[in-house]
């Protein structure tokens, strides 16, 4: 079977590679950004739009004709709203100050816990005040 | 240099550019030049696509691509951009869902353009995983998006003999997909088709509303695979490559959400969550027992005099729109000399880091912002732990009650700060349907209604105080 497609061990080479590629970039990601890079490896699979318009370009009849015409409808709502949704979520993360403020908590919480709440005159919690 | 190398190389730049995007998209510092590097490839490809003999050769059908180019860019812009930040996981759970139909298309278009038995038996079986792992991706996400858009319940649905049923349709797919190879009949594929859409619905059926971004994740990695696979069946390596790292990061991405969330991956997608009831029915009824419910003015001062607070966010202060009044009346205890922190919980919101989002949105200080594990260092010298719209992620049951659906989740341990305060419309149960002890604590407070309204007369009551 396999000597029948000279290609097909190219691609499965390929294929396993691009695997282990994928696996490892994304090795460490702080639970902050899980968010963003589901929502940009979702765009980057949109690379089906490619896919799609070599498919339409070569349908012939109405049935292919349709289900072509979808398929780039579909990826490209894919590619589009992929990208520009993970551009919008990466924009909140513009670049700040992150001192981290560690070592500053630990000096400020001298007391035992709890000492200081003064919340005997707000709504009486069950707290000893 | 003839057309075919051009096309390869160009390519080629375009899947490094994919690469460098993952790799950006891992680091908080590029992560936005990562998803722009990303998007620069994609145009790259896309553009010198149209330049191929393949494309254009027929005008009819260039002018039908132009089209559908132009219909999905015109309903995906406004989309994507007006999309409230709230609702950011079911968009991704859409966009997903398409490109994985998409995928599906392509396979089925390629099966019925290329005349009855002359296909390899090996490109058959690429079309087939083409079409079965895209239709599952396309129903599976489209099922998703109406749990997190509320059209349907986020509950897990469970019905009878639920699992015979389930495991029928599997065989009866496998059945067929060996009938297809075997007669490379064209009716049979759309029967798979159609099987795998109903596959891909009563698999995320029971799994419940909190465990939907992890589902959503690994449904983006079976879609990066379909795509792979249609680019087995094109002969592209572009879409190899690109759907593979698609789908190997995306399962590792997958992992690492699921750990965040101390579960295993095949604990949230075969558990059925929601065995709900044994989980309520155990224990004193809730009618019973009472709650504290105090007033803004009540609140307002025991905030105002606090010594250290800390805000924890939940999806109900998203809904709400509240993340900017959440702000002001962080700056108004500031103001008063109050220790203010956010204690994030990785899964607050709706999906994780969606709740870093939203308060970079309302420009919240990121030094004011702490991870879960820090948070819950700080929690036993906290003066008043403000709930505000969250509940499954403050819910002691997960260290406590092994019987519960969310036992083993960590938690924010708003429970060890010396006053808790939940800003909550109702008492209803949180997204993963179950009570909260937390609520009939006795140092608990309830402030009932709007987050936002509440945060607006806490800001005021803090002004007064």
């Amino acid at each position: 079977m396999i000597a029948a497609a000279p290609g097909l061990m190219t691609f499965i080479t390929v294929f396993v590679l691009a695997g282990f590629v994928g696996y490892e970039v994304v090795s460490k990601v702080p639970s902050i950004l899980h968010t963003p890079l589901m929502s940009g490896s979702n765009a980057i699979h949109g690379i089906i739009l490619v896919g799609t318009m070599l498919v339409l370009g070569q349908a012939h009849g109405p049935a292919q004709m349709t289900l072509g015409f979808l398929a780039v409808v579909l990826a490209t709502l894919n590619v589009v709203g992929g990208f520009v949704v993970t551009d919008r979520m990466l924009h909140m993360f513009k670049a700040k100050p992150t001192d981290r403020k560690r070592a500053a908590d630990a000096e400020s919480t001298d007391g035992p816990s709890g000492s200081g709440s003064s919340a005997g005159s707000g709504s009486g919690s069950g707290t000893p005040s | 240099m003839s057309r075919a190398t051009a096309t390869d190389l160009v390519y080629l730049v375009a899947i490094v550019g994919f690469i460098l995007a993952l790799k950006g998209l891992s680091s908080p510092k590029h992560a936005r030049l990562g998803n722009l590097v990303g998007a620069g490839g994609m145009l790259v490809a896309v553009a010198w696509t149209f330049s191929l003999p393949a494309v254009y050769s027929h005008t009819r059908n260039l002018v039908l691509i132009i089209l559908a180019v132009a219909i999905g860019a015109v309903i995906a812009i406004p989309a994507a951009r007006l999309v409230k930040m709230t609702a950011m996981p079911q968009m991704v759970a859409i966009f997903n869902g398409v490109g994985g139909g998409a995928a599906a298309l392509v396979s089925v278009t390629e099966f019925i353009s290329v005349p009855g038995k002359s296909l390899a038996i090996y490109k058959i079986c690429e079309i087939l995983f083409g079409v079965l792992v895209g239709s599952v991706s396309l129903a599976g996400s489209s099922i998703a998006f109406a749990k997190l858009q509320e059209i349907m319940t986020g509950r897990p649905i469970t019905y009878p003999a639920q699992q015979p049923i389930n495991a029928a349709i599997g065989l009866a797919i496998v059945a067929l997909l060996i009938v297809t190879v075997v007669t490379a009949s064209t009716t049979v594929l759309v029967i798979v088709l159609v099987l795998s859409l109903v596959l891909g619905a009563i698999f995320v059926l029971p799994i419940g509303g909190a465990d939907t971004p992890v589902l959503i994740s690994l449904l983006n990695a079976f879609t990066g695979l379909a795509v792979a696979a249609s680019g087995f069946t094109l002969d592209s390596t572009l879409l190899i490559v690109a759907g593979t790292l698609v789908g190997a990061s995306g399962t590792l991405l997958t992992r690492m959400m699921s750990q965040a969330m101390g579960r295993s991956l095949p604990n949230i997608l075969f558990s059925a969550f929601g065995s709900v009831v044994t989980a309520s029915g155990e224990g004193p009824d809730a009618e019973g027992r009472s709650v504290r419910s105090g007033t803004a003015e009540d609140i307002g001062v025991l905030l105002a005099y606090a010594r250290k607070v800390a805000i924890v966010p939940g999806y109900g202060l998203a809904v709400a729109q509240a993340q900017h009044t959440a702000r002001e009346l962080a700056d108004a205890l500031a103001a008063r000399g109050v220790e203010v922190y956010y204690a994030i919980h990785p899964v607050a919101g709706r999906m994780p880091g969606h709740m870093n989002v939203l308060l970079a949105e309302a420009n919240v200080p990121y030094d004011q912002l702490e991870e879960m594990d820090d948070a819950n260092q700080d929690m036993a010298t906290t003066d008043v732990a403000l709930v505000v719209g969250a509940n499954d992620t403050v819910n002691p049951a997960a260290k406590n009650t092994p019987g519960s659906p969310i036992y083993g989740m960590p938690i924010i341990n708003a429970d060890q700060a010396t006053n808790i305060v939940f800003l909550k419309r109702s008492m209803r149960p949180g997204f993963a349907g179950i009570d909260n002890e937390l609520l009939y604590d006795p140092k608990t407070t309830m402030l009932f209604g709007d987050a936002k309204d509440s945060l607006s007369k806490l800001v005021a009551a803090v002004k007064a105080a």
